[in-house]
């Protein structure tokens, strides 16, 4: 009788939870891609998911390449990307009646600092990649003092450091003899604490503990970044499956607010989008 | 005993041997898990390439998964942590044992087990923060954050655990040894190298290899103060990135299932095989010739 009494319940339970979950979320978006995009994504997300009940977010990292590929095979609504999408994706893509739309919704611009003692002021991309390269040894050789260069990197898989890599490195490489560190703060940390490092952070992280660099004679400012002027910036992307509709429209809304999303994108270190 | 009592001793003992059975069975999967994940990376990346290669880039285009110079700053950063730890948590060992009287040994010995039980990211943001900074202006460094910052954050951690180990194996040398060395004339100090340190040679053994295997998986310590630069070292201040810190920079944003992943894991069973090492030689340093070792007192 127990036992039997226990099995009908158990049954129910089943039940009623097959049919709670699509009640309870009405619509789910998936999200996915570049890890740069991520952190703004999963802030602006949880802020979003608050006010709209009704959508739930799923939100991954990844790469911005398996956002794209997740996005032409149908396996998410929205893909975040720290790149355009490559003419070859674009094909693919339409093979499969795919057609990828780009909304810019931030700007990552990086910043290299010194320590504020080190009197250099300004340095170019050439000596920045020969720097991280390991060709450039001494401060001497790039106007400074006759000291010992310490470069402090990222750790390799991290956004900051393919942006790094892309914007100022290619096609060198950042020699293995750099230090790194595994967050914008510790690079921060790491560079006020030794008179001989630079190194590069977001710049969301500048603080005065830290001296920023000009590079090719131009100042770091928002406004070099948002014109595109300054040369260690580019801009982040979410596509979509053609031009956002429904609850994915709201959720693009939602990140391109100057109250709502693009706070978001102040908070997590990245230039938010003026004028919209 | 009445059937009652007899039953509950079974259910207890049926208990005890199934919440064994579960640790070593959960112990068993992850190291299977840890297998299938990092084995597939061999079939694009030969095992020389990978043991060998000097070049970490995972992920360039294309990628390289050269773990040497890791391998070769873990063993330095263990080696020179070690040279630091032996002495020091062996010679604190025979003070308490041989030396201290009873009394101030029966408060040292807690205190010294309690730093044991420091995080290891306390010790980490210390080095970091207090003796990295310290010592690059002491030594006029490049960098604080290198090689010996690292040994000597890690030796600080296992001098406990050293000093322990070593500690039970003295004290567990028969009374009946010193008390026979002493009758016949030998001083406490010749009695203690030639007699005591002699009997427990196994113990200590034991002790040292088990410090060495926790400052070679130490993770945070590793991770804040050795500076990361995946380079040989070639002096004692050259910055380095020992195995496990590269594991925990990378795995949380390596994508799921991609070559990084897998090579992460390979990287992680070469350290699995590491300490497994290390404690397998203290293993067999005390059943060597640790027969009689606990059975003096």
């Amino acid at each position: 009788m127990k036992r039997t009494l226990f099995i009908a319940l158990t049954a129910l339970c089943f039940t009623a939870a097959i049919f709670a979950v699509p009640a309870a979320a009405a619509e789910e978006i998936i999200i996915t891609g570049s890890t740069t995009v991520l952190p703004v994504m999963q802030k602006a997300g949880e802020a979003f998911m608050a006010a709209n009940p009704g959508i739930s977010l799923s939100i991954s990292g990844g790469g911005s390449g398996n956002g794209i590929k997740a996005l032409n095979e149908g396996l998410c609504q929205v893909a975040m990307s720290s790149r355009d999408i490559k003419e070859s994706e674009r094909r693919e893509g339409t093979g499969k009646g795919v057609n990828a739309v780009r909304t810019a919704i931030a700007v990552d611009a990086l910043v290299p600092v010194i320590h504020p003692e080190n009197p250099v002021k300004n340095l170019t991309v050439e000596q920045l990649r020969g720097i991280y390269a390991g060709r450039i040894t001494k401060w001497k050789e790039v106007g400074g003092k006759d000291e010992n260069i310490v470069t402090i990197s990222r750790d390799s898989s991290s956004g900051t450091f393919e942006t790094w890599q892309e914007l100022i490195m290619a096609p060198d490489r950042t020699a293995p003899s750099a230090l790194s560190q595994a967050s914008n703060g510790a690079v921060v940390q790491a560079v006020a604490g030794n008179r001989r490092a630079v190194g590069y952070i977001g710049f969301g992280y500048l603080n005065p503990s830290v001296k920023k660099v000009n590079v090719n004679g131009l100042e770091a400012t928002a406004e070099s970044a948002l014109s595109r002027k300054w040369p260690i910036a580019r801009e982040l992307y979410v596509f979509t499956n053609g031009a956002p509709a429904g609850a994915v429209k709201k959720l693009i809304d939602y990140l391109l607010d100057p109250q709502k999303g693009q706070k978001a994108v102040a908070e997590t270190g990245y230039i938010p989008l003026s004028g919209k | 005993m009445s059937v009652a009592s007899l039953r509950r001793e079974t259910v207890v003992r049926r208990t005890l041997a199934v919440t064994a059975g579960c640790s070593l069975l959960f112990l068993g999967m992850i190291m299977l898990f840890l297998f299938i994940e990092g084995l597939p990376l061999f079939s694009t990346v030969s095992v020389s390439d990978f043991l060998l290669g000097m070049n970490w880039y995972p992920t360039s285009e294309p990628p390289e998964f050269g773990i040497f110079p890791m391998l070769a700053a873990s063993c330095a950063v263990t080696f020179t942590a070690s040279a630091f730890a032996i002495p020091l948590g062996v010679m604190t060992a025979v003070w308490l044992t041989e030396v201290a009287r009873p009394g101030i040994r029966r408060i040292c010995k807690p205190l010294i087990e309690m730093t044991a039980a420091l995080p290891s990211v306390v010790i980490g943001f210390f080095g970091m923060v207090v003796a990295a900074p310290l010592l690059q202006d002491l030594f006029d460094l490049d960098s604080g954050l290198n090689l010996f910052t690292a040994s000597l954050m890690l030796a600080f951690m296992s001098v406990p655990t050293i000093c322990s180990v070593a500690e039970d194996a003295l004290f567990a040398v028969p009374a009946s040894l010193r008390a026979g060395s002493l009758a016949l004339g030998a001083t406490r100090r010749e009695t203690t190298v030639r007699v005591v340190i002699p009997a427990a040679f196994s113990g200590i053994g034991t002790a040292c290899m088990l410090g060495m295997s926790r400052s070679i998986g130490e993770t945070m310590v590793v991770l804040m103060t050795a500076g990361g630069a995946g380079i040989l070292p070639r002096s004692l201040f050259d910055p380095v990135r020992p195995i496990p810190s590269v594991i925990a920079a990378e795995t949380a944003e390596a994508s799921f299932r991609g070559e990084h992943y897998r090579a992460l894991f390979a990287v992680g069973i070469v350290l699995f095989l590491f300490t497994l090492a290390f404690n397998i030689a203290a293993r067999y340093i005390s059943e060597k010739n640790g027969g009689g070792r606990r059975s003096g007192r």
